[in-house]
């Protein structure tokens, strides 16, 4: 399946980590709350501004401006049970 | 004498720490900042058999990575300080994320307890926790603990003293392992850190070149002044090439992987989870609260509810204490003989510590608000709705409620950036904050717009405040680029799970920055209060008074010659009367006349004089700018300085008409009248404002800068605005 960002992801879709791009602390902040390869996000909604988005890894609810969740490459995305 | 210990309490956000810090402490706290930065600092006492235990803190993080102030404070706290105990609040329903911390404090080499928090939220979602196997897998007790009902206190005392005297059974020290390949690196390099005759064993040899192989800046600094350090680096270089070459990944990212996987292990092991049992109710909520139609109406909604009880309601309390202040000037006036003791006492100090008394009500009610937003979670989804407009001026979502509560108050509002996650945050925050129109420049905006607007006043009104806002996203578009370029922080935020608060955690919260307040900014802002009064009061000028004293007997005299001539005529009583009349309007003309003159003799009145030639060019007369020096003290003094130099006596609502006349008559063009407008909403904020600015900014120099910027801009502004409105045919 063709890589997407994690930012591409619909409500409702799920995917699994495969990189985080990018240097300093964002990279850092990314891994440290759990962003790792391997890793499955699903994206729960935007903002009523369309942006930043609410993902959930882990178990916790995250939010991610558009710009962040564009250093997030996925593959495997799939669609889950809303 | 009892026994000494000092525990540091770690954690991340929203895991119950501040609750935990409350039981464990009761009321003995003492809030203070961190050495040179405005990060808070809480610490308390408590005793516990034969020990008296320090308990300090730390601010909630995710991490210990050096990228941000809260993190090098966690962390520079537990190497340099050496707490015995260091007490990890988990958060049990989130096991794998809050363990990432606790390996950052093994890697530290400290001493460790885990408070497990929220033990029932946990069990409530399906999740348990095996935290026997937990304690074995770690070395480190675990205590199960619910904090906002004050379970498991005691219990964590008694582990942090077992542990401290190293007799707990299962407290041992583990490495976290990082793989045969990261650990062949790491132990290369611990033994050129280990081989340098300074060495010494304060800073714990797993965790430097854990961090020297993760290249962060703070442990690179820390092997500064070692002999070998190029040594040490290029053994760090050679293990991140060789690691890089391996897994095609850079040893930073391997590292938090492998740190993951270890706790990931953990977790699968110590933890069991019911199949999907959510949290329901909380997700529901959600739904409504962040709805994509319904959200933002409802956060308007709940963000007007926050404004009108700070402001509206805390304008009661608020007018008590201006009542009280009055009375006890009225009674010292009273029981004190005329003289300079009874002005200092009755105008300065009392009207002094009544400057300082007047925000405690809105800032009170602010942070009761706030920390109930925090404590039920909504707080971060302001940030999460707000973003997106924030974020166009270079800050966080989160900035939002501080910036909204400029229009009511700057002082609370500039406090409440306390709140935000970043020092670059706060800072451009505080200085945006006054140009958001506070209540206490709208008086003036009414006098002015009222009487040379009469028919567009709300319009022009309105206008002010756009113009206000309409700067604070020029200039944060500007300080970003220029003054705290490339700093920004990632917005990488947690959403956690709605709570209902517990009452005594936002008491407390409230209770602490009242204090603050009063310790920080309480004495500065009395002093600096007095030191005005008395630029405002002195010099007293004897000759002036004498003079008008002479010049009102030689009226009252002219007066009694008058009726005299009149003795004997059959209207004579209403003549007199009439000239009582007379005589009263021709003394309080008088009056006001010496009131003005006396003012103008003042150190202010002088200065106001010297700096009118500065603002000529905006058309301000020296009435004005006086007004204006005056308006320091607070923004809605111009007005009544206006009115003793217009000579028309106080200006009560009653009285305004009179002041209106005045204005009107004052030769004064629609073009001036707007660039004074102006010039008030933006130039410098009131005396309290910039205290606070400097007191929780840190530093003098933001204060100045604010001071500085703002004056420029509100010169630039209102020039603009005169030299257009004149061109329009305003003049």
């Amino acid at each position: 399946m063709a890589q997407k960002k994690l930012s591409e992801l619909r409500p409702g879709e799920a995917g699994v980590v495969e990189r985080v791009v990018g240097t300093g602390p964002f990279r850092q902040r990314l891994l440290e709350m759990g962003l790792t390869r391997g890793v499955r996000v699903a994206m729960e909604k935007t903002a009523p501004l369309g942006d930043p988005a609410e993902y959930v890894v882990k178990g916790y609810h995250i939010s991610l401006r558009q710009g962040e969740a564009d250093l997030i490459l996925l593959s495997e995305v799939e669609e889950v049970a809303g | 004498m009892p026994k000494q210990l000092t525990v540091a309490l770690a954690g991340n956000p929203n895991v119950g720490k501040t609750a935990l810090f409350n039981n464990l402490t009761g009321a003995r706290q003492h809030v203070a900042n961190w050495p040179g930065v405005t990060v808070e600092k809480k610490e308390g006492r408590v005793q516990f058999e034969d020990y008296e235990i320090t308990v300090v803190d730390l601010p909630g993080t995710y991490s210990l990575s050096p990228y941000s102030l809260e993190e090098i404070i966690s962390r520079n706290f537990i190497i340099d300080e050496k707490p015995d105990v260091v007490i990890n609040v988990i958060d049990a329903s989130n096991l794998e994320r809050n363990l990432f911390l606790s390996a950052q404090i093994i890697d530290l080499g400290a001493k460790m307890v885990f408070a497990l928090n929220m033990v029932d939220t946990a069990a409530s979602r399906g999740i348990h926790i095996d935290q026997k196997r937990l304690a074995e897998l770690w070395g480190v007790p675990v205590v199960p603990t619910v904090a906002n009902r004050n379970q498991g206190t005691k219990e964590l005392l008694a582990a942090v003293v077992r542990t401290a005297e190293a007799r707990d059974p299962v407290a041992r020290h583990i490495h976290i392992d990082y793989g045969p390949d990261v650990e062949a690196v790491l132990g290369r390099i611990e033994k050129v850190l280990a081989a340098d005759p300074q060495w010494s064993d304060e800073h714990y040899p797993r965790w430097l070149a854990t961090k020297l192989l993760e290249l962060d800046p703070d442990a690179i600094q820390r092997i500064q002044r070692f002999a070998d350090r190029d040594a040490v680096m290029a053994q760090v270089e050679e293990g991140r090439r060789q690691l890089e070459k391996t897994w095609g990944e850079d040893a930073t990212v391997l590292v938090a992987e492998r740190r993951y996987g270890f706790l990931g292990g953990t977790v699968r092991e110590v933890q069991k989870e019911e199949l999907a049992k959510r949290i329901v109710l909380s997700e529901q909520v959600d739904k409504v609260l962040t709805h994509q139609l319904f959200g933002f109406p409802i956060f308007l909604f709940f963000m007007w509810l926050l404004f009108q009880m700070t402001f509206t309601l805390g304008e009661l309390p608020m007018n008590w204490i201006e009542a009280g202040v009055a009375a006890m000037k009225t009674g010292v006036r009273s029981w004190l003989p005329d003289g300079l003791l009874r002005d200092l006492l009755a105008d300065g100090i009392i009207g002094g510590v009544g400057s300082v008394l007047v925000f405690l009500p809105q800032i009170s009610l602010l942070f009761l608000g706030i920390s109930f937003l925090d404590d039920t979670g909504y707080m971060a989804r302001v940030a999460f709705i707000m973003d997106r407009i924030m974020h166009a001026l270079g800050l966080h979502g989160k900035s939002f409620i501080p910036m909204l509560m400029g229009f009511g108050c700057n002082v609370p509002a500039i406090m409440a950036t306390r709140g935000l996650n970043s020092q670059r945050d706060r800072i451009l925050t505080m200085l945006l904050i006054p140009l958001m129109s506070c209540s206490a420049r709208l008086p003036v905006y009414i006098l002015f717009a009222g009487v040379f607007f009469p028919r567009r006043a709300g319009q022009v009104i309105f206008g002010l405040y756009l113009l206000g806002i309409f700067m604070a996203v020029l200039l944060g578009i500007v300080f970003n680029k220029i003054l705290l370029k490339g700093q920004e922080e990632p917005f990488v935020m947690e959403l956690p799970p709605y709570r209902l608060p517990a009452l005594r955690g936002v008491l407390v919260h409230m209770w602490d920055k009242v204090t603050v307040y009063l310790k920080r900014m309480g004495t500065v802002i009395l002093v600096a209060s007095v030191i005005i009064w008395v630029l405002g009061a002195f010099p007293k000028n004897p000759e002036l008074a004498a003079r008008f004293q002479q010049e009102r007997d030689n009226l009252e005299a002219s007066f009694v010659q008058k009726a005299k001539a009149w003795q004997g005529r059959e209207d004579f009583a209403a003549l007199c009367r009439n000239l009582e009349k007379e005589k009263e309007a021709a003394l309080a003309a008088m009056r006001q006349h010496q009131q003005a003159e006396e003012m103008r003799q003042t150190f202010i009145g002088r200065l106001g004089g010297v700096l009118e030639p500065l603002l000529r060019p905006l058309g301000f007369d020296w009435r004005m700018s006086v007004s204006l020096l005056t308006g320091f003290v607070a923004k809605e003094i111009v007005i009544s300085t206006l009115g003793v130099l217009y000579e028309v006596g106080e200006v009560t609502e009653a009285a305004a008409d009179s002041l209106q006349q005045a204005l009107k008559n004052s030769g004064l063009t629609p073009a001036v009248a707007l660039g004074f407008m102006v010039f008030v909403l933006l130039y410098t904020p009131c005396l309290a404002t910039v205290v606070t600015l400097w007191r929780e900014s840190g530093a003098l120099k933001w204060m100045l800068f604010a001071i500085s910027y703002q004056l420029t801009l509100a010169w630039l502004a209102a020039w603009v605005v005169v030299k257009i409105g004149s061109l329009l045919g305003l003049g």
